[in-house]
């Protein structure tokens, strides 16, 4: 019984750590694919065209609303101080240093990252990669390195895209319908946000999400069963697994960026 | 044709991700306090910097003209050591004095400097020997009230 336990134990450290080092060398070999392809930009721009312009709606109306939202929020909050001068400055540090990398993160997963583990896993059991290989096409290099970078591309426009739409959306609430002071609402947002600390920081967070959602939606694409359930379920994956990282590595960082 | 309505809007994802970025940097951040300008240090030592940060503004006549770059503290005259970075293109006689400020009553606190009359300027590494420490909320409100209490007492007399 007890020794049942402790060998299922076993067996599940040992396939963590297989599947965590497999993951690691198809990051491994999907990077180091990557640089070939500069003489085919073609092939990236396919991508960040069907990554990047398709989820522009959402992430910009997503963006707008977290932003009204913010600009309510923070105001009645402020409100009780007497300080609602400093809307602008909350309204713009709390997306660019937070919500801003980490919402279109989360949104690029569900809305990017879905397609692109579902894309690679019909190709997968269509055998599209397997007839690939056998034209000595290697499928990593033709189909997965252009969509990873592609995602790392995307997710920081992206996320600048929603910073921005953000910002307008806290002015809007803010300013047009609250009625704060247009002009404290910029000086002091402009007194407060740092160019390399916050914005900066920003952009290096949304990299680091853009590799780690993007490599998270490829691998379960790539090592999905190719089953139309298999492929379902990686989908599912992606979306949990892709969603979890990014709130872990969303922590990290922080806890580095502003110790 | 295919390909070139493709990399078309491609195009406008990218500037569009641009314009963003110069809006987030010219509007939201301050994009002029950015300064790749030289600096030189001058250090100062305060008997109390109430709550100071690194990074701090330094003023004079309410213009920014350098950020605080370190704090530490000196345990031979238990006092704090503050380094000022100053911006090259303003100089101050070498007997300025610096306060530690607050704006308004519960902002941020800053530096204030003001200039003296020596005909020498600071150069970098010199030290600012006149400093104002910083009000400190709880003595002010300590010493209002032993004043209170001794007129109390008087009054009894």
């Amino acid at each position: 019984m007890i020794a049942n336990l402790i060998s299922r134990l076993g067996q599940a450290t040992r396939e963590t750590v297989i599947s965590l080092g497999h993951a690691s060398r198809s990051f491994v070999s999907i990077v180091i694919n990557a640089p070939s392809l500069w003489r085919r930009p073609q092939l990236i721009a396919d991508q960040v065209h069907f990554i990047g312009n398709y989820s522009l709606v959402i992430i910009a109306i997503s963006g707008l609303f977290v932003g009204f939202v913010l600009g309510y929020q923070g105001y009645y909050t402020l409100n009780r101080y007497g300080s609602e001068e400093a809307l602008g400055l909350l309204v713009a540090l709390s997306l660019v240093r937070e919500l801003g990398p980490v919402v279109t993160a989360l949104l690029f997963a569900g809305r990017a990252g879905t397609s692109l583990t579902a894309e690679i896993g019909l190709m997968k059991a269509g055998e599209q990669l397997a007839a690939m290989e056998m034209m000595a096409v290697n499928p990593l290099q033709r189909v997965v390195a252009p969509r990873f970078i592609a995602g790392v591309i995307a997710l920081p426009i992206l996320t600048l895209i929603f910073n921005a739409m953000g910002i307008i959306g806290g002015y809007l609430v803010g300013v047009s319908l609250i009625g704060v002071d247009s002009g404290s609402f910029w000086s002091q947002m402009q007194a407060g946000v740092d160019i390399w600390n916050d914005l900066g920081n920003g952009v290096i967070k949304s990299i680091v999400f853009g590799f780690a959602a993007t490599f998270v939606a490829l691998y379960q694409g790539y090592e999905a069963t190719p089953t139309p359930e298999g492929v379902a379920r990686a989908t599912t994956r992606t979306v949990v697994i892709s969603s979890l990282l990014v709130l872990w590595l969303d922590f990290l960082l922080t806890a580095w960026m502003f110790q | 044709m295919q390909k070139k309505s493709i990399d078309f809007w491609v195009g406008i994802f990218v500037l569009l991700g641009a314009a963003s970025l110069l809006f987030l940097a010219l509007k939201a951040g301050n994009m002029s306090s950015l300064s790749f300008e030289q600096t030189y240090d001058v250090t100062t030592k305060f008997d109390n910097i109430g709550g100071l940060k690194p990074n701090a503004a330094v003023k004079s006549a309410g213009v920014v003209v350098g950020r605080v770059s370190s704090i530490t503290f000196d345990d031979r005259s238990f006092q704090a050591t503050v380094t000022l970075k100053m911006e090259k293109r303003y100089k101050f006689p070498k007997d300025s004095s610096a306060k530690i400020l607050t704006a308004g009553l519960l902002g941020e606190q800053y530096i204030g400097l003001e200039a003296g009359g020596d005909v020498k300027n600071l150069a970098a590494g010199d030290k600012i020997t006149m400093t104002q420490s910083a009000v400190v909320l709880e003595n002010l409100i300590s010493q209002f009230l032993f004043s209170k209490a001794a007129e109390g007492k008087e009054e009894q007399k």
